[in-house]
């Protein structure tokens, strides 16, 4: 029995002994390495990882790059646990403003804040500061304020790009004429459902109200239930709560995920004849009309309600932000910053990048350089108002508010709860 | 053991002293060594590069070796004692660490919760009952209310009676084990799991379209028009509550099933030589002598149905008016980042939880168990 015990003790210490060597080999033979942590997965994560090839080789530094789902809960337990990635792509500024407000981020030094300056319109580098002191750099970036359309479709019907609002109602009152339904609108997305009703407010705030009202809507200096806002959801109402305009009614609204909804374009007839969305509705359609974005898939802006603010663009992206402050962590936050960066995701298509001196030839379809030409030439451009809103109104009471009020409830109700949901 | 202690007796003084010294460094070298061995194991797993594979088989090892040999030091040790003393620590080896680890998982928890709700968004500022006032005025939380309360009669109401009335059936049928066992199949799926499958039931296209969902395509094939389910309000919460049913119906069966067998044929028989009707039988005699294990069933589910959440969740995610408490206190919580309400909506639902609680651990304890 005792020696048993011997035995078990002595394989035991040199089991332990084992440990601390495999310790010590492993931290011998580490390279340079980068860990990122991000929202995004599937395609968008192998694309982020062939664009970022280039820097790889060029410095040897290994960049691992980890997506999830969950992304919002995990950074928040990974960063409270004191075990931050290096680099972190954080979709929502609030995350950005708690993690910067707690110190836990390295502000951006010289060199990156001179790069930002060069590459990026000022708005990028405000969106990315946290009481004045910039954090985060912007690399892919989304822009919402366009109508896509089925191409051949439209070019049968006879119908023409409206380049006013006023247009676009008679555009739509002629599809109605000729039995056709003009909307898709979709506003189911799981725990997120009421975003693409949050994004249609937004536009419109920004074309009825102006960027001015809209920054005050945003950081509350106006309440939720001004008349502002109420005129902007009345005059999407004109839109969203008549069943003639739109595929299926209200109850396709709600229970159609937003990305089906603009499959029922390239449907044999259409189902629908528009759809707005943000840029990355390509990666939503059937996979024949995705092989043939150029002859299948038209776009427009969302047109102007009053000409005094030129065409908005409404839009939004992941900001890398440090939480760790190393040579090889800092050199991959200043290679975000640069069009080289974004240059080969741009090339494969789907993908929008804000660098004002980027070339946008390489982008592969018409669609794509419409959409950079106008983020890059927007007199107005805004960040996605629910993003910047405090989670309880822009993750929250804003999008039931949507699903309530589309479901029927009263508009004055349902702005003065989201208002009283502020807090 | 007792050999070397009698035997130490005849040794001199020096011998028993160096024995008990002995004795001390072997209880101290033991638990030491398991402590290193422990420690390496942790500090491997916390900072190795090792390829994942690796990792997981250590973490395996390392976490199912790493109690037993907690355990095998600790019983070592309690040995290494008096007898009366190992009587009385003999024990804890076995419930100590289940206490402990209820106590570091559920109880401090609980009362962390308790202290959390006190105070703000990011438990900085105090401001005292603030978020219970929420949690009782928010027109969601009255809306959660409600439909909890929905929860609690629809739901245990609808499984405990389907329970009782298949239990009741199948005791009269031939194939009762047969059918017994198709009806508690339900039982063996996941709440989010069936919260997948009934999506399909519900499913909801526009009219013109295929529908693919089962009772949508019913309800074409009879000529009617497509019903979104989901956004019917106070409907769609009867909606969820079929899923509960159907998945708690198996339970409250099996259960009473086994109740029914108890009851003495006998007294049946008397029912009926004094003329009672099949329903007579079952109100007078079946029903009051199966009645505790009614309580306990349906207390069961009621518990169940207070904590509601992934039937919700995965379903409506509690749009359209179906929210429910847990599923407000994620939003809070996980979604809006607001811990101080979160913690107050959590001890809300703790506190509706206990007093059903307390009555079910009695009915079982009236029932031997506890």
């Amino acid at each position: 029995m005792k020696k048993t015990v011997l035995v078990l003790l002595m394989a035991l210490l040199v089991l332990s002994s084992v440990f601390a060597g495999g310790q010590a080999d492993a931290q011998a033979s580490e390279e340079k390495v980068v860990r990122v942590f991000g929202a995004f997965v599937d395609e968008e994560l192998r694309r982020f990882e062939e664009a970022i090839v280039p820097f790889e080789e060029r410095t040897g530094i290994d960049v691992i790059y980890e997506g999830s789902k969950d992304f919002e809960t995990l950074i928040s337990v990974r960063v409270e646990g004191g075990n931050p990635p290096d680099i972190a792509a954080l979709p929502q500024p609030g995350l950005m403003y708690n993690f910067a407000a707690q110190g836990h981020l390295v502000p951006m030094w010289d060199s990156l804040i001179k790069t930002v300056d060069e590459n990026y319109a000022p708005v990028w580098k405000e969106l990315g500061s946290y009481d004045g002191t910039p954090y985060g750099v912007f690399h892919r970036v989304n822009a919402k304020s366009f109508v896509w359309y089925p191409k051949k479709a439209w070019a049968k019907a006879g119908y023409e790009v409206p380049t006013t609002w006023d247009e676009m109602i008679a555009l739509m009152d002629k599809m109605v004429a000729n039995g056709h339904t003009p909307w898709s609108i979709g506003i189911e997305a799981g725990g997120a459902t009421g975003w693409v009703g949050t994004d249609w407010v937004e536009d419109v705030m920004l074309r009825t109200a102006g960027p001015e009202v809209y920054d005050k809507w945003v950081n509350h200096e106006i309440p939720f239930n001004s008349p502002e806002v109420k005129a902007a959801f009345e005059e999407i109402g004109k839109i969203w709560l008549n069943p003639k305009y739109v595929y299926g009614g209200t109850n396709t609204i709600l229970t159609q995920s937003y990305t089906d909804s603009p499959r029922t374009m390239f449907e044999n007839p259409p189902r629908s004849w528009m759809h707005r969305q943000g840029n990355f509705v390509t990666t939503f359609l059937q996979q024949d009309i995705q092989d043939n974005l150029e002859e299948e898939l038209g776009v427009f802006p969302l047109p102007a309600i009053n000409e005094e603010f030129g065409i908005p663009v409404l839009g939004g992206g992941d900001q890398f932000v440090a939480f760790n402050d190393r040579p090889e962590v800092r050199q991959f936050m200043e290679f975000l910053a640069t069009w080289e960066s974004g240059e080969i995701w741009a090339r494969s298509g789907g993908a929008l990048f804000p660098y004002i001196n980027q070339d946008l030839s390489v982008y592969p379809s018409s669609n794509d350089r419409l959409v950079a030409e106008a983020l890059v030439n927007a007199k107005v451009f805004r960040f996605d108002a629910s993003d910047l809103m405090p989670g309880q109104v822009g993750a929250g009471s804003f999008w039931t508010g949507i699903v309530d009020w589309v479901n029927g409830k009263s508009l004055d109700a349902m702005l003065a709860d989201v208002e009283k949901s502020w807090p | 053991m007792t050999t070397t202690e009698i035997s130490g007796e005849k040794r001199g003084f020096l011998a028993t002293a160096l024995i008990a010294i002995g004795r001390v460094a072997v209880s101290l070298f033991v638990p030491i060594v398991a402590f290193v061995v422990l420690w390496a194991g942790f500090i491997f797993l916390r900072d190795s590069n090792a390829p994942q594979g690796i990792i997981a088989a250590v973490a395996i090892v390392w976490g199912v070796g790493g109690v037993a040999l907690l355990f095998w030091v600790t019983d070592w040790v309690v040995n290494r004692t008096s007898v009366t003393v190992a009587k009385k620590l003999q024990p804890f080896v076995f419930v100590g660490p289940a206490l402990a680890i209820l106590a570091w998982y559920l109880f401090i928890p609980t009362l962390r919760s308790l202290y959390l709700s006190f105070f703000d968004a990011q438990s900085n500022n105090f401001v005292g009952l603030a978020n219970y006032i929420f949690a009782f005025t928010d027109s969601k939380m009255i809306e959660s209310f409600t439909n909890n309360l929905l929860w609690l009669i629809l739901g245990t109401g609808g499984a405990v009676g389907f329970g009782l009335l298949i239990a009741l059936l199948a005791d009269r049928v031939k194939m009762e084990k047969f059918f017994k066992s198709i009806i508690f199949m339900p039982m063996a799926i996941s709440f989010v799991g069936a919260g997948v499958i009934w999506r399909f039931i519900y499913a909801y296209k526009p009219a013109g379209e295929d529908q693919i969902g089962l009772l949508n395509a019913v309800v074409t094939f009879f000529g009617g028009e497509p019903q979104a389910w989901f956004t019917m309000p106070v409907w769609n919460n009867v909606f969820l509550i079929a899923i509960l049913v159907w998945l708690q119906t198996g339970y409250a069966m099996v259960i009473i099933s086994s109740a029914l067998k108890g009851v003495p044929s006998s007294i049946i028989e008397a029912g009926r030589i004094d003329g009672a009707g099949e329903l007579r039988i079952i109100r007078s005699i079946i029903i009051p002598y199966i009645a505790s294990t009614l309580v306990t069933v349906s207390t069961t589910i009621i518990i169940i149905t207070l904590k509601i959440f992934d039937i919700v969740f995965t379903m409506t995610n509690g749009n359209y008016g179906t929210e429910v408490i847990a599923s407000m206190q994620y939003k809070q919580m996980f979604r809006f980042y607001h811990y101080g309400r979160g913690s107050a909506i959590a001890i809300v639902l703790v506190l509706a939880v206990i007093p059903v609680m307390w009555y079910n651990l009695r009915q079982f304890s009236k029932r031997e168990g506890f």
